[in-house]
C-alpha cells in the first residue's frame, strides 16, 4: 500500500458518456462520447471549488494517486496534486480527464465506431483543441460545477486558454505552465515528423491497423523519439548522457545503440509504443498544430477581452519549444486587456520537460497564486 | 544595514501617504513586493509589479499580489495610455539602461509617477570622491565600480533640469536627509548638497 502521507491514494478512471452528438469546430456532428475522469478531494456545496487540471500530448485521465497497490508509478501530476500539496485535494476538487481523441478511455480513432462496429481509425473526425474543452465542459457540468480554476501544462495550458475564452463565466482562475497560444513553427514541423513517421510505417494501413498481426510500432516509436528531443535541452541532454557510450567505454563501429542517448530515445520510444495509439497521435499533434488564439480571434487581445479570470504564466528558460517569448505573448495581451496576470520565468536546465519535473517553486507559486482566491472568495 | 531599511521604510511611508486610497498603482521593479503590499493593505490599492528577479517574483506572489516578471528597460509597449493612477520608480531609476526612456514610459502609463533616487549630488558622496579619489561608497550605495547596478547616477538638480527640458510637471518633491524628511528644503542649490535621498512625484 502507498502511505506516503500527501498522496491521494488509491484512485479509479470513472467514466461518463455524452450521447448526444456535439459540433465540432471542423462543423462535423459527432457522438457518442464516451469520457475517462478521475477527481480526488470533494465538491462544496456552492459547487465552486473545483480545479480542472488538463494533461499534454500523451497525458490521461489518472493525474494522481495509484491505481492498485502493486503500481509502481503514480498519475502523471502525483507531485502537485494532493493533501497540502500545490492542487491541494482537502480544499480543492481536483478533475482530470482524458482528452477527446485520446487512446487512454476517452472517445479516440481506437474506440469501436457504433455504425460499423470497428475502430474508428481514420474515419474519426478531425478534433481541435476547442472541440477537447467542449467535451469537458460537459463532464464538469455532469459533474454538478458550477465555478471552477483551469490549469495545464504545454497542451493543457491550449485548452486551459481556450476554457478561458469559451467558458468565460465559469472560470475564476487560470494557470498556464509552459505552454503557448499557438505554436511556432519550428514546433509543428517536429510534430509533422512524427506523424510522417507514423503515416510511413508499413504497418499503418491508412490507419486501419488495429485487428492486424502487425502495428504501426516503427513509425509511432520513431514520433516519440522526436517529441523526446523537443522536450529535454542542450544541457539536459548534456548532463543526462553527454558523449558516453551503453555497453562498452569505445564505439562498436556498427549501427546498433551505442551512444547512451540513443538507448534512451530507443527505450522511450519502445516504452510508448505499449500505451499509446499511432492514430490518436496524429489526431492529437494536428490539434496542437491548428490551435490559434490569434487567428480564431483577430488578436490575442480580443481573445483575452473575453476572459473573467485572473491569470497566472508559467515558463522555463531552457524550454525551446514552448519559449518563454511565447508565455510573453500571452502576458502581454493579458495585460493589454486589462486582465489580473501573474508571470514568472523560472530558472531550469530541464527544458520543456521542466513544467513536470521542477514542482518545488511551482507549487509555491501555485499555492500562493490559489491562496489569494481564497481570501478574496 | 539597517539604516538602509530605516530609509526604505520611511521611502515606503511616504510614497503611501502621498497616494490616494483605492488608487491603480504599476510598481516597476518591485522587490519583493513590500511597496506595493503596503499600498494595498493601507490604502486598498489595486494594481501590479514588475520585476526582473525570479525570487523577487515568486515573493511577490507569496504575498498575494500580481506581479510580472519583465526588464523594465524593455518598455512598458502591453501597457495603455494613462491606465494607472501611479506608476512608482523607487529607488531604480539609476539602475536602468534607459532612465529617460523609462519615465517617459511611465508618464505615458500613468496619470501621476513617482520615482525616488539617491542624490549623487549629497556631500558625503562629494567629500568621498573628492577627498578619496575613489568612486563614492555609502549606505546607499555600497557597491564597488565594477559591481555596481547603479550605472546612471544623478543629482537632485540633473533631475530637475531633466524635468524642465522635458517639460515634465513636478507636483510634490520630498528630500530625506541623514534618514529623516526633511523640513524646510531651504533652496534646491542647499537641498542637493545635504540630503541623500530625493522622491517626486511627477506628470506631464
Amino acid at each position: 500500500m502507498h502511505k506516503e502521507v500527501n498522496s491521494v491514494g488509491l484512485t479509479q478512471t470513472k467514466y461518463f458518456t455524452i450521447e448526444d452528438k456535439i459540433v465540432l469546430e471542423s462543423g462535423v456532428e459527432f457522438g457518442p462520447i464516451q469520457v475517462a475522469y478521475e477527481t480526488y478531494g470533494t465538491l462544496n456545496d456552492n459547487k465552486d471549488n473545483a480545479i480542472l487540471l488538463l494533461h499534454a500530448l500523451t497525458g490521461d485521465a489518472h493525474a494522481a494517486g495509484y491505481h492498485n497497490e502493486e503500481d509502481k508509478k503514480p498519475g502523471w501530476w502525483d507531485d502537485m496534486v494532493g493533501p497540502g500539496k500545490a492542487f491541494d485535494t482537502d480544499k480543492y476538487f481536483v478533475i482530470s480527464s482524458n482528452m477527446l481523441g485520446g487512446c487512454s478511455g476517452t472517445t479516440g480513432p481506437c474506440s469501436i465506431n457504433p455504425q460499423t462496429g470497428k475502430p474508428y481509425g481514420l474515419d474519426f473526425p478531425v478534433i481541435t483543441i476547442e472541440d477537447a474543452v467542449k467535451v469537458q465542459k460537459k463532464l464538469v457540468e455532469f459533474l454538478g460545477v458550477k465555478k471552477l480554476i483551469v490549469a495545464g501544462g504545454s497542451m493543457g495550458g491550449m485548452q486551459a486558454l481556450e476554457w478561458s475564452i469559451a467558458n468565460a463565466d465559469m472560470v475564476d482562475a487560470v494557470i498556464i505552465i509552459a505552454s503557448t497560444s499557438r505554436l511556432t513553427a519550428q514546433g509543428i514541423a517536429f510534430n509533422a515528423v512524427g506523424r510522417n513517421a507514423i503515416l510511413s510505417d508499413p504497418n499503418f494501413n491508412n490507419g486501419d491497423y488495429y485487428d492486424k498481426e502487425k502495428q504501426p510500432e516503427k513509425g509511432l516509436a520513431i514520433a516519440r523519439m522526436v517529441g523526446h528531443i523537443t522536450y529535454l535541452c542542450e544541457e539536459s541532454m548534456h548532463n543526462k548522457f553527454g558523449r558516453r557510450f551503453q555497453y562498452s567505454d569505445k564505439p562498436n563501429f556498427d549501427f546498433n545503440i551505442d551512444f547512451q542517448v540513443e538507448s534512451y530515445l530507443a527505450h522511450q520510444g519502445q516504452v510508448f509504443v505499449d500505451r499509446f495509439d499511432a492514430n490518436s497521435y496524429l489526431y492529437i499533434t494536428k490539434a496542437v498544430d491548428y490551435f490559434d488564439l490569434a487567428q480564431k480571434h483577430g488578436s490575442l487581445k480580443e481573445a483575452f477581452s473575453k476572459t473573467n479570470a485572473r491569470f497566472l504564466v508559467m515558463s522555463f528558460t531552457s524550454d525551446w519549444l514552448f519559449p518563454t517569448s511565447q508565455s510573453k505573448e500571452i502576458v502581454q495581451a493579458l495585460i493589454k486587456a486589462g486582465r489580473d496576470v501573474s508571470f514568472c520565468e523560472i530558472e531550469s536546465p530541464c527544458g520543456h520537460d521542466a513544467f513536470l519535473l521542477e514542482f518545488e517553486t511551482q507549487t509555491k507559486i501555485v499555492k500562493s497564486f490559489l491562496a489569494k482566491g481564497e481570501n478574496n472568495g | 544595514m539597517d539604516k538602509i531599511q530605516d530609509s526604505l521604510h520611511l521611502n515606503y511611508s511616504v510614497i503611501t501617504e502621498n497616494i490616494e486610497q483605492g488608487a491603480k498603482v504599476l510598481d516597476l521593479g518591485c522587490g519583493s513586493g513590500e511597496l506595493l503590499k503596503m499600498l494595498v493593505d493601507k490604502k486598498h490599492c489595486t494594481g501590479c509589479g514588475i520585476d526582473i528577479n525570479q525570487n523577487n517574483v515568486i515573493e511577490s506572489i507569496q504575498k498575494g499580489l500580481s506581479v510580472v516578471q519583465g526588464d523594465i528597460d524593455e518598455g512598458l509597449k502591453e501597457f495603455l495610455d494613462d491606465e494607472y493612477d501611479y506608476v512608482i520608480l523607487n529607488q531604480t531609476l539609476q539602475s536602468t539602461e534607459k532612465p529617460d526612456y523609462v519615465i517617459e514610459e511611465m508618464l505615458r502609463v500613468g496619470k501621476k509617477v513617482v520615482v525616488s533616487f539617491p542624490n549623487f549630488g549629497y556631500w558625503r558622496v562629494r567629500f568621498y570622491l573628492f577627498f578619496k579619489g575613489r568612486m563614492p561608497k555609502s549606505k546607499m550605495l555600497p557597491f564597488s565600480w565594477y559591481d555596481t547596478p547603479n550605472i546612471h547616477l544623478l543629482t537632485i538638480e540633473d533631475f530637475s533640469d531633466f524635468c524642465k527640458e522635458r517639460n515634465i510637471k513636478i507636483k510634490k518633491s520630498v528630500y530625506i536627509k541623514r534618514g529623516q524628511i526633511s523640513k524646510n528644503p531651504f533652496n534646491r542649490i542647499l537641498t542637493n548638497f545635504l540630503c541623500e535621498e530625493a522622491l517626486f512625484i511627477i506628470e506631464r
